[in-house]
């Protein structure tokens, strides 16, 4: 296992304010690494870091085992593809591939065959006489990463290169993109605030929060068990419910909570008094059976039915409670609900999560 | 229908009236008069005889290419001093401080052309500012004259035309994302190569509608040359002033008029053709 890119304990401190705080991580090579948080939190800082654009104040950054540290962006071989893309309005689709390649005096036949190659690659083949101005967004995504992968950077850093795409077409990009980075096997970093997009094309995500990384791991596992109540809401959808800590036996806790009790998994080791509950709208279950052992029940109202095709959800209505996410499975057996019903849910104590 | 046509009417006619009356007319009339000459009685006939004139006494033409070599030298010369001025205030001074600082560059230009060159002069002048401060401190023994020299009427030309050429450049500048410089840099590329192949690029319209203006003012400019610069330092201006209020040859000023024209005209569409732009981008 080669490591592509190392971050050590890196800081950056603007005035009094620090935007990343001792962030730690490894990107072990031909992985799709993204960093995940809330606009705000540090995340292009810490790329501009990566990148060469700012000096941390503290901390080290391997690229390939080799400290960067000190070495200017043209020098590093890491290349970022920008928020806004940056594509050159003056060059055609060539130039502004062949850039990069022509500052390293490449032959101009290698470039030639080389930027031909990235082209087809991307799905624009025949583009290279383009203006930048007559492509779609789509298009001009493409040359953006293109212009990046043609020089193979140890890492190709991204920032938010989705962000700003239609829905319809960012989706579409998700996918063609994480195809691309199995093909090209170039090491990822991809930065993001959108949740799905880490998700759905990452092996490993990280979630910062204020500057520091809460939880580094795959989607999976930062999906079924987040460490931190800011990972259970910020990945995924999620219910909370305040309430407080009775009793604590291993791994399950006695929670109160609107007047109710429930057992729920003890999301981090230490809890206080006043803890969150998190479960998920999916780990309901609509009717559950009598006979069914550890599972938490509760009666709601149906406030409202929010209908997405697969995605339909039933927002329901705790008495003296908040408002329940309750996900509603499209089949025959509940589509008699209506808003106004009274409804019996639950779930296995298993699937919620209490954190502090 | 009749609503749209009229506001066009009224749009166009003030600015057909003032392009035909004030800029159209005249030049016919002085053309027309160009082409005249009067003999010793006072009787006048057509002939091309102002323009012979002018190509073959040496000192009309030699004047004349004069003229044109220094107001491109000082069109160059403004670029160069513009640019990283209109660099620094949009790319590197912090942005609070850049409205300021263009402010600051415009002030001198609240006050007259003729107030400026006088200011200068109060600078440079044998018993000026400047000879007095090098004389107190011991850097030269006698006062210098400084003025009536090409070098110094060059300095104060530029100094007038500064402002011409920052402004577009500002704009153009402002307008210059930063990222693309940056990605430049990601990519490779040195300060060099980012000044050459995206700064510059970027810059070309600014730039040259930039030198358009102020190559016109300078070569059309009648005050500083006279002013500053020397006896041997003539300009074509000071040509056509001669002909028009000193010698009271109309027919031969309206040559010399006609001739900078041309002048100025050939000079601008060769610049553009070289540098492969046309006017109507430039002026957007
Ligand atoms: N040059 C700077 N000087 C001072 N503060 C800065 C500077 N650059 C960024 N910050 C601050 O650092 C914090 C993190 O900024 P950053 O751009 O890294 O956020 P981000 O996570 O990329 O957000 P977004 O998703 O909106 O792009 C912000 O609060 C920002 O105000
Ligand atoms: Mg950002």
């Amino acid at each position: 296992m080669v490591v592509d890119l190392k971050v050590e304990k890196v800081s950056k401190v603007f005035g009094t304010f620090k935007a990343v705080d001792e962030v730690s991580f490894e990107v072990v090579s031909g992985n799709f690494f993204s960093i995940l948080g809330p606009s705000g939190c540090g995340k292009t800082t810490l790329l501009r870091m990566i990148a060469g654009f700012l000096e941390p104040t503290e901390g080290q950054i391997y690229i390939r085992q080799k400290l960067v540290n000190g070495i200017p962006p043209n020098q590093r071989p890491v290349n970022l593809v920008f928020q806004n893309l940056a594509l050159f309005p003056m060059m055609n689709v060539f130039e502004n591939i062949a850039f990069g390649l022509k500052r390293r005096k490449v032959e101009k036949k290698v470039i030639e065959a080389k930027v031909k190659d990235i082209l087809a690659r991307v799905g624009l083949s025949g583009f290279e006489k383009k203006k930048i101005n007559e492509l779609s967004g789509g298009q001009k995504q493409r040359v953006a990463i293109a212009r990046a992968l043609v020089l193979e950077p140890s890492v190709l850093l991204l920032d938010e290169p989705l962000g700003a795409l239609d829905l319809k077409l960012r989706e579409q990009m998700k996918v063609e993109l994480k195809k691309l980075q199995a093909e090209v096997g170039t090491t990822f970093v991809y930065i993001t605030h959108d949740q799905s997009e880490a998700l759905v094309m990452s092996d490993f995500v990280a979630v910062m929060n204020k500057g520091r990384f809460e939880q580094i791991d795959t989607p999976q596992n930062l999906y079924r068990s987040p460490k931190t109540a800011f990972v259970a809401k910020f990945v995924g959808d999620n219910n909370a419910l305040e309430g407080e800590m009775l009793k604590k036996e291993g791994e399950m806790v006695l929670v109160s909570a609107y007047g109710h009790e429930f057992w729920v998994r003890a999301g981090s080791y230490r809890l206080g008094k006043k803890i969150s509950v998190f479960i998920r709208p999916e780990s309901f279950l609509l009717e559950p059976e009598e006979n069914l052992s550890k599972v938490n029940r509760l009666k709601v109202k149906i406030k409202d039915i929010l209908f997405d095709g697969a995605n339909s959800k039933l927002l329901c209505l705790l008495p003296a409670g908040p408002e329940i996410m309750v996900a509603l499975p499209q089949n025959k057996k509940f589509a008699h609900l209506k808003p106004g019903d009274d409804l019996n849910i639950g779930w296995f104590y298993e699937d919620s999560l209490a954190f502090s | 229908m009749a609503g749209k046509k009229l506001g066009f009417y009224v749009f166009f006619i003030p600015v057909f009236l003032w392009l035909f009356l004030l800029i159209v007319v005249p030049h016919i009339e002085l053309f027309l008069m160009s082409l005249r000459t009067e003999d010793w009685v006072g009787n006048t006939s057509w002939s091309l005889a102002n323009y012979k004139n002018f190509f073959s006494e040496p000192i009309y033409w030699l004047t004349f290419v004069r003229t044109a070599i220094y107001s491109i030298l000082v069109t160059c010369i403004t670029a160069i001093i513009a640019f990283p001025v209109a660099f620094f205030i949009t790319k590197v001074a912090n942005p609070r401080f850049s409205g300021f600082l263009a402010v600051l560059l415009l002030m001198p230009f609240w006050v007259s052309e003729l107030v400026r060159v006088y200011g200068w002069m109060i600078l440079l002048r044998e018993s000026g500012v400047i000879n007095h401060f090098l004389l107190q401190l011991g850097l030269i023994s006698k006062s210098v004259e400084m003025l009536y020299n090409d070098i110094s009427m060059v300095m104060v030309l530029v100094y007038t035309s500064m402002l011409f050429m920052v402004v577009p450049l500002l704009s153009v500048l402002e307008s210059l994302d930063d990222s693309l410089i940056e990605a430049a840099y990601d990519l490779g590329a040195s300060s060099w190569t980012i000044l050459t192949k995206i700064i510059l690029p970027h810059s070309k319209p600014g730039l040259t509608s930039g030198a358009i203006v102020v190559f016109m003012l300078t070569l059309g400019n009648y005050l500083t040359p006279n002013l500053i610069g020397g006896k041997s330092s003539l300009w074509f201006t000071e040509q056509i002033y001669t002909q028009f209020i000193a010698s009271f040859n109309w027919n031969q000023g309206a040559a010399f008029g006609f001739l900078l024209l041309a002048l100025s005209s050939l000079i601008i569409w060769i610049g553009l053709k070289l540098t492969r732009q046309n006017l109507t981008k430039v002026v957007q």
